[in-house]
């Protein structure tokens, strides 16, 4: 008789090889942080030293800066799993494919994501940007980046089959990214400026959760609509 | 009950790119059987793999799984399946062990003496801590039919399996074959090279090209004459 697989356990054994790849192919991993650090480096350079000027703008170049680098990594999300026939091998599997995609999702989230979060505050003190600021960086920056990559895996998906998908990439999800923009800077201005912050990092939760249990359905179709090719 | 086929397939017909590569296909693989779709390059092999195991849409005709559409036992079906593509599903930057360890434990509850013990049967002893890039074009193939030695499915399909392989990979592969329909299996395989197996039922595409391609034959040799 055939043995199950539980769904945790295809889970946990996608997630840890994910894992496991990233940790192995540094380079990548550090290629966005490294962006993130570069272009926020060049700012106090290229705009003004100024640190009145600096911190107004602090939360808004912070959170674009970390939106570009993560659009930067999203291209590679399922593109090896494509190119060397494992995507496959994952779409035959009889359970279904809203798990495995979950954990993909969720590794791209600890080796891209995270790491972006938590240099963020470092560059906020390069950025001038006021103490009060640094919390809701990193909170909203924690759910922003979580929601970007769920995100970004419905159009990682649908371009995983094209030979140069990168554009078409961007332009599919930039739109759908605009919402998280506005709602995670908001929450850094609004907490610089001394005004409420909270009702802005919960709109981002919500974005989060309802991110958590959409895209991957999204993703899942997308997915198999690729491999049908 | 030992009569119902493992798959079945009734007037099974495939397009691509609005091109009819096959049609009306009547065809029963039963356990026991060895199935080598023959054809030339172009001719559907791979998309009728494809289309076997779901990947593909077909636009005409049915498959049954032991007498139930497939999409009605999908579950089933591809619980009982195996597929090896011509893409081997082995990542460049994973070991061999941890390579075989990921796909076999997509399918079933395996353990590390024996994911150890498949890479010993094909030939891969020593190779285990090898990272997928340093790895040959065989190498990798074997790590992927390393898989059939540790599956439970009862149905192969086998997307050119022999390529890569020198002829003693070959040899094992083929007894690998007989071993698994002699236990009440099925392999259903893609190939060019004429197979040494002795039992094999042959499937042409040749014999299921659409009409009208006959007809365009016929008017060609016409025009010429």
């Amino acid at each position: 008789m055939i043995t199950e697989v539980s769904l945790f356990r295809t889970f946990l054994v996608v997630l840890q090889c994910d894992l496991v790849i990233g940790f192995r192919q540094r380079g990548d991993m550090l290629n966005p942080v490294v962006f993130f650090l570069m272009v926020v480096t060049m700012m106090p350079l290229g705009i003004t030293p100024q640190a009145n000027t600096l911190a107004g703008l602090a939360p808004g170049l912070l959170w674009v800066v970390a939106l570009l680098a993560c659009l930067l990594s999203l291209n590679s999300l399922f593109r090896a799993d494509f190119e060397d026939g494992s995507l496959e091998q994952l779409i035959l599997r009889p359970q279904s494919l809203y798990f495995v995609v979950i954990a993909k999702v969720i590794a791209h989230w600890l080796t891209i994501g995270l790491p972006l979060t938590l240099v963020a505050p470092l560059l906020g003190i390069l950025l001038s940007l006021p103490a009060e600021g640094v919390v809701p960086l990193w909170l909203s920056l924690l759910l922003g980046t979580m929601t970007l990559s769920l995100i970004g895996g419905i159009g990682a998906a649908l371009t995983v089959s094209l030979s140069k998908g990168g554009l078409l990439l961007s332009l599919i999800i930039m739109p759908l990214y605009v919402p998280v923009l506005i709602f995670g800077a908001s929450s850094v201005r609004f907490a610089v400026e001394g005004l409420p912050y909270l009702g802005t990092l919960a709109v981002l939760g919500t974005f989060c959760a309802l991110a958590l249990i959409l895209a991957p359905l999204a993703t899942v179709g997308a997915l198999k609509m690729s491999v049908q090719e | 009950m030992s009569i119902v086929p493992l798959l079945e397939l009734q007037q099974l017909q495939c397009v691509r790119d609005e091109r009819v590569l096959f049609t009306g296909i009547d065809y029963m693989i039963n356990s026991g059987d060895i199935v080598q779709i023959e054809g030339p390059n172009g001719s559907g092999k791979t998309t009728l793999l494809r289309t076997l195991i779901q990947l593909f849409p077909h636009d005409e005709g049915q498959m049954l799984w032991q007498g139930h559409p497939v999409s009605h036992v999908r579950y089933d079906f591809l619980s009982d399946l195996l597929f090896i593509g011509h893409l081997p599903g082995v990542k460049k930057t994973l070991t061999s062990r941890e390579n075989l360890n990921f796909l076999a434990n997509l399918q079933g509850y395996y353990t590390a003496e024996q994911v150890d013990e498949a890479l010993v049967q094909v030939g891969l002893y020593g190779y285990e801590e090898v990272i997928g890039y340093q790895l040959s074009a065989g190498q990798s193939r074997r790590i992927a039919l390393a898989r059939l030695y540790l599956t439970q499915a009862r149905l192969w399909i086998l997307d050119e399996p022999y390529t890569a392989l020198d002829a003693q990979g070959i040899g094992k592969l083929e007894m690998l074959f007989i071993q698994h329909v002699e236990q009440g299996g099925a392999v259903i395989f893609t190939s060019h090279q004429p197979s040494n197996l002795s039992n094999v039922k042959r499937l042409s595409l040749l014999d299921y090209r659409p009409q009208a391609s006959h007809y365009e034959m016929q008017e060609e040799g016409v025009d010429d004459y």
